[in-house]
């Protein structure tokens, strides 16, 4: 495969391990979408693995409508500056410039995500060349080998963002490890053609067929608003949570997000979740997938 | 020939690359067992720290945490009382005495200065075929992301490898990468993520 990498003497930068990697020490994990310095370090010291740099949130750019772009890189920078845990910022699909200026500024993955408007309708940025992992949404796992093959060293759901409403997170993690399942006990002489119908690189495929999982680590995202949720994603087969417009536009953001941390952690008990599930305050307000007509549907974005 | 027990190998597994060092250990004969309750700790042999976000896993054990808090102060005892130790990136920001600018929990049992974040953004994470003086004479390929250095170590720490000289090292080669005091070692680096096993089988070891 063609990479960025590059090698100074024995040292080498940006190759497939390198990148992959970053992603892989997020697992178990919240990472929490912030709008400036001042939300990055409350989500620090709530627990977060990671921020995600965005101009608005998802339920700011669905209620604003108009064009969502990347973030100011002033505002990317005063992140940076203010946290010491890896700093995600988001490009529109397709925009490989945004992407460039990124990871100038020196961000740690970048997101070509359907949260923002499409720059190109046909294709995504080609992302092996560059230095900086890359996450992208997928809704089965068709979309996740092209990502990958596009050179994602990262995967989540794309579900709803900002709608608080989880169950299109739920239907796309659902699909991919359903998907990802059934690989595993078809013969190889129907992989090719299962390739060709999904639309994915052979090599992905044979490669996801032999190992049960993806190649890169896989997330759930878009709709997460309570603790509940978060353990009820990483319960079906996530392996961390990406937590947007559910933390900041809830009552009380801190602990909201420190409930959501312990929450990923201890998925698994019932007991702990009623626990630090109590007295959190209002959750963000939300609206029902179902009601989203045409192109309030983001995760269409993209193929 | 009498098969012997398998080493029970406990992984802290709050968050962070823990499911790898699963599988080098289950490779290697051993039994690993996910520790995310301090009760756990009792059944274990050996314990390994992964690689992770260091705030994130304070933040969990924290007094005032509503979870588990007692798991730290377990961990320290038993670690006292010889039980073999090993933390990866992450994990020896935690075994170490001192973090440079930073006041953030730590088990402070190793004597070494950790640098967090040493080589800036991810950007500059890199991979690097490293020799290490404790396993034989091949180099190991060692993945740096977001990696700590260890600015110095005390009288009783072994430095088992350091960071050679590369141009893009500049003043940083020379610093200690691997290191061991005792029962405890630290690696600034991540071997979970490559199929050598040599790493992990050295930590049986000790």
């Amino acid at each position: 495969m063609v990479t960025s990498e590059r090698a100074v003497g024995a040292v080498k930068t940006g190759t497939e391990l390198v990148k992959r990697s970053l992603p892989a020490m997020l697992k178990g994990g919240v990472i929490m979408d912030v709008v400036n310095a001042e939300q990055a370090k409350i989500a620090e010291a709530s627990g977060a693995v990671a921020v995600m740099a965005l101009e608005r949130v998802p339920a700011d750019i669905r209620a604003d409508g108009g064009v969502a772009r990347m973030s100011d890189p002033e505002l990317v920078s005063s992140i940076i500056n203010s946290v010491s845990i890896p700093v995600m910022a988001k490009a529109r699909i397709g925009h490989f410039v945004e992407a460039q200026i990124l990871q100038a500024l020196g961000v740690d993955c970048i997101d070509e995500s359907e949260v923002l408007t499409p720059a190109d309708e046909q294709y995504h940025i080609e992302k092996t060349k560059f230095d900086v992992p890359f996450v992208c949404g997928a809704r089965n796992l068709g979309e996740a080998l092209r990502r990958i093959g596009e050179g994602a060293a990262m995967i989540r759901t794309k579900g709803e963002a900002g709608t608080g409403d989880v169950v299109e997170a739920v239907r796309h993690a659902r699909t991919i490890l359903g998907e990802i399942r059934k690989l595993t006990v078809l013969p190889k002489e129907e992989l090719m053609t299962y390739a060709k119908e999904i639309g994915a690189p052979y090599e992905l495929v044979l490669q996801v067929a032999q190992e049960g999982k993806l190649p890169v680590v896989n997330f759930a995202a878009g709709g997460i608003a309570t603790p509940a949720d978060a353990a009820l994603m990483m319960q079906i087969g996530v392996e961390g949570v990406f937590v947007g417009s559910g933390i900041f536009k809830s009552g009380d953001p801190m602990k909201r997000a420190q409930a959501i941390v312990k929450a990923t952690t201890y998925c698994n008990d019932p007991e702990m979740l009623a626990e630090i599930s109590r007295n959190l305050g209002e959750a963000m307000v939300g609206r029902s997938a179902r009601t989203l007509v045409g192109d309030e549907n983001l995760a269409k974005r993209g193929w | 020939m009498q098969a012997e027990s398998a080493q029970k190998i406990g992984i802290l597994a709050l968050q962070g690359n823990f499911s790898e060092h699963a599988q080098r250990f289950a490779a290697l004969g051993a039994e690993p067992i996910l520790i995310r309750y301090s009760e756990q700790l009792s059944q274990i042999d050996r314990l390994v720290i992964p690689g992770g976000e260091s705030t994130c896993i304070d933040k969990l054990t924290a007094a005032g945490s509503g979870v588990d808090t007692r798991i730290f102060s377990l961990m320290k005892e038993r670690i006292e009382s010889g039980m073999p130790v090993w933390g990866t990136c992450m994990g020896s920001i935690f075994l170490a005495r001192n973090i440079e600018g930073s006041s953030q929990g730590r088990l402070s049992l190793m004597d070494i200065e950790v640098r967090r974040n040493a080589f800036g953004p991810q950007k500059f994470s890199f991979e690097l075929p490293l020799p290490i003086s404790c396993l034989s004479s091949q180099p190991f390929l060692s993945v740096f992301i977001r990696a700590p250095l260890f600015l110095s170590t005390g009288k009783e720490v072994e430095v088992l490898a350091k960071l050679p000289t590369e141009e893009s090292f500049g003043a940083l080669a020379g610093l200690a990468v691997m290191a061991r005091q005792k029962n405890m070692l630290a690696t600034a680096f991540h071997p979970e993520l490559v199929s050598d096993n040599r790493v992990h089988s050295y930590f049986l070891s000790i």
